[in-house]
């Protein structure tokens, strides 16, 4: 589904990504952790599209297509979604017109009609439950006034309803206390899918309890510095990054 | 008819105006807004006659007074019973003494748009609430012009104590005429009486635009007003609000310039007596070559202890062109006060379109998006649901998909 290769990234004059490579098939989990600082939002940044990042070598495809030639709004209506660190907080605009232009959006670039009202907010609501969210959160400005772990879930929010196919998830467990963490989670896991795979971004283990990586990787000064499966992870959380560093 | 009290105010006016012309940008109160290509039109004065009235002109509120060119057309209003409301020329035969105690009397200073009214207004609505009466629904003033002229309209508000109303005055055209809207109101807010006034002009791209509205509150008294500018290629908006003790005045204003509009909103709070309050809140969205103005000044004099204003002026200025001049002023005599003004000028968040686009709305949208989001705060205060709606549609038509219809 994804393959980054070499990916080199300055932001100004500033090389932050340094020969990044990755591979992401359908159905896969991977974990990208690794020190703060490392690159990791950024990686995020540059497969969403996020302008100020000049990829200055390497290539990125996505379904065999060259994703760094598409804007941002085609890659999310085909199918990236990147549920941000920071969620933007939106004054006068409600949660639900943003869920159902950006579904709608989706929907015609995938030469669906538009989605029915009723259908909608039937579909809507149910989904906005199941992340244990109140109703009222809907008729909100897209994050205005919300807390932390209320950002994080309207970012669950609203992969849900976009279905996406590459979801990566840039620390949404930062700033969550553990029942939140498990709402995310659970979100997260139904959405499983043999045709979906994630990127989790992550400082910690934590969320690996709840969510199980196939793959886990370190990222340290720009560069994918060591890869392994879901044990990598507990030793990373043993023993820190400053022996991966030094390597 | 001739009245000879009127007539002395005519002839004053007129030399008046014949010294000055129109205002020159000269002048402090004008001096981001230049009106000569107006006297270059050389428009004439409206001329009664059966203008051909195009759809739309009818209100959607079930009060409605019609002017059409400037003269009220009595077969497509509809007045309410309850209260005394008729045109000015119809009081200056039935409501002489009233309208003659309080002609110009609103009016504390005065210029080359004002002086030109009141030497030549043709007509406009005169309504008289008296004490404890409440007009229960809406009353639309619906200006609409068909003819290439100058037309002068001059109304007559009054709110007996305790009395209560709200007018709605919309100003529109048929598309593409050009002409001169010279409309001025004197309203007097009696103690503890409430006013809501709503504005909402858009007239046609080549249309020039006064607007003046001289208010008097008297103690206690109440006035709301929301203006919305939208149309025209020059518009001036001037808002005067003369308080005395305890009184509340809430100005509103959306201003939405593109092309070449120039929109001016020249407004003043003079609290003349203690306990004011007073908000302002302006917002401007220019884009093109547009130009905004806003100029709002808050007095308070010298014995007007504990009054609280705020004043706020925000602008979005959506392309390079465009441009905003703000000039928000307090001038304060008095020692005890609560005041506090703010201005900002700046572009869409960038943040905030790539996290639409990154959900997989086009550039293009998100920008309607947060377009539509930053003027519907606005919109959001209109408390009469009809004119809401329809404020919004006029919007939505600027921003397409900038949210739900
Ligand atoms: N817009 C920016 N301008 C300047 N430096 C930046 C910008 N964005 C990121 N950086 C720098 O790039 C490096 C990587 O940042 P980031 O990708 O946010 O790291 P991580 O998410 O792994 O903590 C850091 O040194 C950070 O300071
Ligand atoms: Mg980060």
């Amino acid at each position: 589904m994804l393959k980054i290769k070499n990916l080199t990234v300055n932001v100004g004059t500033k090389e932050i990504l340094k020969g990044l490579n990755l591979e992401v098939n359908a159905g896969e989990i991977h974990a990208i952790m690794g020190p703060n600082g490392a690159g990791k939002s950024t990686l995020s940044h540059v497969l969403s599209g996020k302008s100020g990042y000049e990829v200055t070598g390497g290539s990125i495809t996505y379904n065999d297509k060259n994703l760094l030639e598409m804007p941002a709004e085609i890659r999310a209506r085909e199918g990236v979604f990147l549920a941000f660190q920071y969620p933007v907080e939106i004054a006068g605009v409600t949660n639900v017109y943003l869920l159902k232009a950006a579904l709608n959006a989706v929907r015609k670039h995938n030469g669906l009609s538009e989605v029915d009202a009723m259908d909608f907010l039937t579909l809507v609501k149910a989904k906005t439950k199941a992340l244990d969210m109140d109703e009222k959160f809907l008729y909100r400005a897209v994050n205005e006034g919300f807390s932390g772990g209320e950002k994080k879930r309207n970012e669950i929010l609203q992969m849900a309803m976009l279905e996406p196919q590459l979801c990566i998830l840039d620390e949404t467990d930062s700033g969550l206390d553990i029942d939140a963490l498990r709402i995310v989670a659970d979100g997260v896991n139904a959405l499983r899918s043999e045709n979906r795979a994630f990127i989790m971004v992550t400082h910690y283990q934590r969320l690996l309890d709840y969510i199980k990586p196939d793959f886990v990787h370190v990222l340290a000064d720009g560069k994918i510095v060591k890869s392994g499966g879901a044990e990598l992870a507990l030793e990373l959380e043993e023993k820190g990054y400053g022996w991966l560093e030094q390597a | 008819m001739s009245i000879s009290w009127l007539d002395d105010f005519r002839q004053q006016a007129q030399s008046q105006f014949e010294q000055t012309g129109f205002p020159s940008n000269r002048l402090e109160d004008w001096r981001y807004t230049n009106v000569s290509a107006i006297a270059k039109k050389e428009f004439p004065l409206a001329k009664i006659e059966n203008s051909p009235v195009f759809e739309g002109s009818k209100g959607g509120t079930a009060f409605h007074f019609v002017l059409v060119d400037g003269f009220f057309n009595a077969g497509l209003s509809n007045l309410p019973k309850s209260i005394t409301v008729c045109s000015i020329n119809d009081a200056l035969k039935n409501h002489a003494g009233l309208l003659q105690s309080k002609f110009n009397q609103a009016i504390t200073q005065t210029h080359g748009f004002i002086d030109f009214n009141t030497a030549n207004f043709t007509d406009g609505l005169f309504i008289h609430i008296a004490e404890n009466e409440v007009l229960d629904k809406p009353l639309q003033i619906i200006h609409v012009a068909t003819q290439e002229a100058i037309l002068p309209t001059r109304h007559v508000v009054i709110l007996e104590k305790n009395a209560k109303a709200t007018l709605i005055e919309t100003f529109s055209s048929s598309e593409g005429n050009a002409y001169l809207t010279n409309s001025v109101a004197e309203i007097f807010v009696g103690e503890n009486a409430d006013l809501t006034l709503y504005k909402v002009q858009q007239e046609s791209e080549t249309a020039y635009h006064f607007g003046g509205t001289y208010v008097q509150q008297a103690d206690n008294a109440r006035f709301t007003h929301h203006n919305f500018a939208l149309g025209s290629v020059l518009a001036r908006s001037d808002i005067v609000c003369d308080l005395a003790t305890a009184a509340e005045c809430e100005l509103n204003g959306l201003y939405l310039g593109s092309q070449k509009q120039h929109l001016d909103n020249f407004t003043r709070i003079n609290h003349l007596q203690p306990n004011g309050i007073s908000r302002e809140f302006y917002k401007g969205i220019l884009t093109d070559q547009a130009k905004g103005v806003f100029q709002g000044r808050i007095v308070v004099a010298e014995n007007a202890q504990k009054i609280d204003s705020k004043m706020n002026n925000r602008n979005l200025l959506l392309s390079n062109e465009a441009e905003i001049d703000t000039k928000p002023q307090l001038e304060i005599y008095a020692d005890d006060v609560k005041c506090a003004h703010g201005v900002t000028v700046g572009q869409l968040d960038e943040k905030s379109i790539f996290y639409l686009q990154s959900r997989g709305i086009d550039e293009a949208t998100a920008k309607h998006i947060l377009t539509f989001a930053f003027a519907n705060e606005m919109v959001d205060k209109i408390t009469v649901p009809s004119l809401r709606e329809s404020v919004f549609n006029l919007l939505l038509a600027r921003f397409p998909e900038g949210a739900e219809r």
